[in-house]
């Protein structure tokens, strides 16, 4: 595995920034500049997977239960979920920091 | 054993691609590269060079559709000018970034308006920093060599960068000169082949152009400083080894009478030749003057510069093209540059001149150098003269 892009110097580039290792972008974190995250009330979901279908960033999940859940690495706040799940399962709340 | 032909300068390029047997030919015709890509269009639509010709809709697409065949390590050519060169100019950074080795000629042209199809050095500066080796030629003969020595660079596994050859736009393009050129047999032994290290290919797959984020774009960018900058190295060697192999040598300052001339004139491009004829002339006056021809632009050759002007008094600079409202030559500010650090330094006088085609004769350089002198020892309210403008 390559290293991570903070820990990478100029030397560790490989010619014209080609990226040799396919799906590497998948360790590339993109949810910290989301501004409001989703918060679940997970005894009134009914497993439907609406939300899944929507998220467009792909990232919702079934949890251990079987509850869908997002992946906050890669969630961007966006609350196409919340306004989706028809038995209001899902609260955005603002990120606070 | 060269072959000796009288030929414009234009289809000898196009020789030259399919000597060094390009695999892909993506270009728009435009004046005046024109003749070049016309005659790589003929050649590969008579048989005689098995590659493929795309003929693409404008120089954007003519970039943009080298990249890809660069990036499968096809042996990848084209050609603009001007406009055209302008067009393609946000992709040019791209190629260079991405260290994909394509070969270009620039048939140097003026930048609209008024429009001017004829040449000056207006593209070539638009392009100084798009990260690409740029190189002047003077003569036909020199274009035949450099179009050869372009590939060989440009592929080359410690550069992979793509490079402009220089030609003056119809000074040069549009000359018919007696040239020499090499048999296949000779380019074959002198070109290896290209090796194109992380290419596409399927069976394993790579993510070329993808995106920075702020924690590692500075890095990718002093990658390609540290990679630019090192190419030099291998430019020299190749032109010594073409020297070798073919008898005529280059490097990236060229002199004429410089050695110990209290005064010199630095040039690029075609009009070096004349420029010597008025060196010679003033020689013959008494006068102290000789000439310096810069070849290669990128990489700036500093230590070279450095080294040949360093006994002279005077450095007169004749740009072709105009930084409107800035230091005026931009080749003069970048020598300007170069010599701040210098100690003792020559008087550095700029001239712009030989814009839009506009000829500057032999007189004409005589004019310019000793109307540096004078400059040179009285002084100058302005950053520059622009040589021969009616007031
Ligand atoms: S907020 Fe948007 S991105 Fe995040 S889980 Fe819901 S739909 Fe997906
Ligand atoms: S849309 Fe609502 S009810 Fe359906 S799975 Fe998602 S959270 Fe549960």
């Amino acid at each position: 595995m390559v290293k991570s892009e903070s820990e990478m110097t100029w030397k560790d580039l490989e010619v014209g920034c080609i990226a040799t290792e396919p799906g590497s972008a998948r360790r590339y974190r993109t949810g910290d500049w989301r501004s409001q995250r989703p918060t679940y009330e997970f005894r009134k979901c009914i497993k439907c997977a609406l939300c899944q279908i929507f998220c467009p960033e792909g990232c919702i999940n079934q949890n251990a239960e079987g509850y869908f859940e997002a992946d906050l690495y890669y969630c961007k706040g966006c609350g196409i979920c919340a306004r989706e799940c028809p038995t209001g399962v899902i609260t955005m709340v603002e990120e606070k920091e | 054993m060269a072959i000796k032909v009288g030929m414009e300068v234009s289809v000898a390029m196009g020789e030259m691609v399919k000597l060094a047997s390009a695999d892909v030919i993506a270009a728009y015709p435009i004046t005046p590269q024109t003749h070049i890509v016309e005659h790589l269009a003929e050649l590969v639509a008579d048989g005689e060079l098995d590659a493929e010709f795309i003929a693409v809709e404008s120089e954007h697409s003519a970039m943009s559709a080298c990249l890809g065949s660069a990036a499968v390590g096809a042996r990848t050519f084209t050609a603009s000018a001007g406009q055209g060169l302008e067009l393609m100019h946000e992709v040019l950074y791209v190629a260079s970034a991405m260290r994909l080795p394509i070969v270009m000629a620039v048939a140097n042209r003026a930048l609209s308006a008024p429009l001017s199809v004829w040449g000056d050095h207006s593209d070539v500066m638009a392009v100084r920093d798009t990260g690409w080796i740029q190189m002047f030629t003077e003569n036909g003969q020199e274009v035949v060599d450099n179009t050869l020595c372009a590939f060989r660079i440009a592929e080359h596994p410690r550069v992979l960068l793509p490079l402009m050859v220089h030609l003056d736009g119809f000074h040069l393009s549009h000359m018919i000169e007696p040239l020499l050129l090499p048999e296949q047999s000779e380019v074959d032994r002198f070109l290896p082949p290209n090796s194109y290290p992380l290419s596409l290919d399927p069976a394993r797959p790579v993510t070329m152009g993808d995106f920075a984020p702020p924690v590692i774009y500075t890095e990718t960018k002093w990658a390609q400083e540290v990679n630019l900058r090192a190419s030099k190295e291998v430019i020299l060697d190749c032109w010594k080894e073409f020297g070798d192999a073919f008898g005529r040598y280059y490097s990236p300052v060229e002199s004429y009478h410089s050695e110990g001339a209290r005064v010199l004139l630095l040039t690029m491009g075609s009009f070096s030749e004349t420029a010597m004829l008025a060196v010679d002339s003033l020689r013959s006056q008494g006068v102290d003057v000789g000439l310096v021809r810069l070849r290669l632009w990128r990489p700036f050759p500093f230590d070279e510069l450095r080294q040949a002007v360093k006994e002279a008094e005077v450095l007169i600079v004749l740009d072709r093209a105009l930084s409107v409202g800035g230091p005026g030559g931009p080749v003069c500010s970048e020598v300007k540059a170069a010599l701040y650090q210098v100690e003792p330094r020559p008087k550095v006088v700029s001239f712009v001149g030989g814009l839009g085609g506009r000829d500057i004769t032999v007189s004409g350089f005589e004019e310019i150098i000793k109307r540096g002198m004078d400059i040179a020892e009285k002084g100058s309210a302005s950053e520059f003269e622009m040589f021969g403008v009616r007031e």
